[in-house]
């Protein structure tokens, strides 16, 4: 046996049988964090894909297909005026960087062969947050709130560290490279408005098919026994006794909380327009979905249309593995949302690192989240089983902010591009600005 | 001889078009090379800043994109 080339097989085997040698089967707290990684798969399967996920997916791949991404880079070549190039740059990952293995790569050319450092960074900052996937997967599963502020948080800041990026290095920008930017050539072009009604028809199908009906009240509920965060419910009180309240939440599932937590309970203004929409739903979804079957007859090629079906299921192929496994081990490690919904980790644990909105859970939320690598939407999950488990909502943005634009893997990248000292400082500024958007969006949520 | 260079960071597109290409290459039967360009700085050199990306002999072919063997082939000729 050649032991040099075999070493890692023995390391790895012998892993894996010290790993299921312990495996702590029968021990309550495992068995419920199993449970509960199963219970969050399923809830997920039932509710998210069909009517989120895979909507979501052939947005991604019109807009990978169809929108022409030379016509972006124009705007941040090194020629670029230099306004517009930071403003372009902080919301132009929406469109470009669908996959986050293309950020780097963008951010690399930006950087050397365009704009420079400033619209560079800006980019860097933006585009993971910002991409379309990653907006819709937030609003849906933590709440339109956080989505839009993830969003808004990701642009404006953006444009901050760029430009204090370019502020503190503004005497060494780097020499151009010498190279012309290869760009792939234009689409063909389809005028503005057909390409616009195209893109508006999908997004209006993903939003009116998963119009929510507002509950009767909202209450709101302490989280885990001497918490620091609320966590609310919404949907009709079933019944109150001295122990317990039972609660039908709006998506039509039942939820028994204990009435020592309860906090408060609040009417919710019914709006007869939101009703109507609700009842009236599928027909508008039928309606724009005959518009666009139309619209895809009349205005697309057969080439354009296997391009764009392709380009989806290679988005499909790429992410859903991905997301599966991370709301598995989001379940195992954290639970499902909600009293009684443990996963390995104890609320209490998560509760008292990141519950509240005090500067150090927010500061914790960044650094943590800037080290950490997130596989594309998997911090939609894991964010998601630390909020049930505690976690306040400012250092919840304060992860969602720092955690896709950072990983230790993408620092090393980062580095190998603008050397070690841009690097720190960049990292410095993205977990400042994180937790300060995170304290900003705690105090005022 | 043809030398062909696939650009790319690693992502599973770039294996793809890694794959293409051999086959493309394969089916015209002509001799050739096939380096697997994986650092960013030597990506930058060529002005590419969308991955995965094809070079024939020094010159960038496509962008962005993974074409299938037949488009390659053209490519190539």
């Amino acid at each position: 046996m050649d032991f040099k080339s075999e070493w890692k097989k023995l390391l790895l085997i012998v892993a894996a049988f010290l790993a299921f040698f312990f495996l702590p089967v029968g021990q309550p707290r495992f068995d419920s964090a199993l449970m509960e990684s199963l219970q969050l798969a399923r809830w997920y399967a039932r509710e998210h894909v069909l009517l989120c996920l895979v909507p979501a997916f052939f947005i991604a791949g019109a807009i990978s297909v169809f929108v022409s991404q030379a016509s972006v880079m124009k705007y941040l070549g090194a020629r670029a005026n230099k306004v517009l190039a930071y403003g372009v740059a902080s919301v132009s990952g929406s469109v470009l960087a669908v996959c986050s293995c293309t950020v780097l790569p963008l951010f690399a050319g930006i950087y050397k062969m365009g704009a420079g450092l400033g619209p560079a960074t800006a980019f860097l900052y933006s585009g993971p947050a910002i991409n379309v996937l990653a907006i819709i997967l937030t609003a849906r599963i933590l709440g339109p709130q956080l989505g839009i502020a993830r969003a808004v948080g990701a642009v404006t800041f953006s444009v901050l560290i760029g430009l204090m990026m370019h502020l503190i290095y503004r005497k060494e920008e780097t020499a151009k490279a010498a190279s012309q930017i290869a760009m792939p050539e234009p689409v063909v072009a389809r005028s503005l408005w057909k390409n616009g009604l195209y893109f508006a028809s999908m997004v209006g199908i993903l939003v009116f098919a998963n119009w929510a009906r507002s509950g009767d009240m909202r209450a709101l509920f302490l989280c885990c026994p001497g918490g620091l965060s609320t966590y609310t419910v919404e949907g009709r009180v079933v019944q109150r006794t001295e122990q317990a309240v039972t609660i039908v939440n709006t998506s039509g599932k039942t939820q028994t909380l204990p009435a020592a937590l309860l906090q408060g309970v609040e009417t919710v203004q019914k709006s007869t327009a939101n009703e109507i929409i609700y009842r009236l739903r599928w027909a508008i979804v039928l309606a724009l979905l005959a518009g666009f079957v139309f619209m895809v007859g009349r205005w697309f090629s057969r080439g354009e249309l296997a391009e764009w079906v392709e380009a989806t299921w290679g988005f499909a192929k790429q992410i859903l593995p991905l997301l599966l496994f991370g709301v598995l081990a989001a379940g195992f490690l954290l639970g499902r949302p909600g009293p009684d919904h443990e996963g390995v980790i104890p609320s209490t644990w998560v509760n008292a690192a990141l519950g509240g909105n005090s500067l150090r859970a927010n500061l914790f939320a960044s650094v943590a989240g800037a080290f950490m690598y997130f596989a594309t939407l998997t911090e939609v999950p894991i964010v998601q089983g630390l909020i049930g488990s505690g976690m306040g909502k400012g250092p919840a943005l304060a992860l969602l902010l720092a955690g896709p634009a950072l990983s230790l893997p993408s620092m090393l990248v980062i580095r190998s591009v603008m050397g070690t000292r841009k690097t720190v400082v960049f990292v410095f500024l993205v977990v400042t600005m994180a937790t300060i958007s995170g304290m900003i969006f705690g105090t005022f949520s | 001889m043809k030398k062909l260079q696939i650009l790319g960071t690693g992502c599973p597109k770039c294996k793809k078009l890694t794959e293409n290409a051999e086959a493309a290459a394969q089916a015209l039967g002509i001799e050739h090379t096939i380096e697997k360009v994986t650092d960013i700085n030597e990506i930058m050199k060529f002005g590419v800043m969308m991955t995965p990306a094809l070079v024939v002999d020094g010159q960038v072919k496509v962008v962005g994109k993974v074409p299938s063997p037949d488009e390659i082939k053209k490519m190539m000729a």
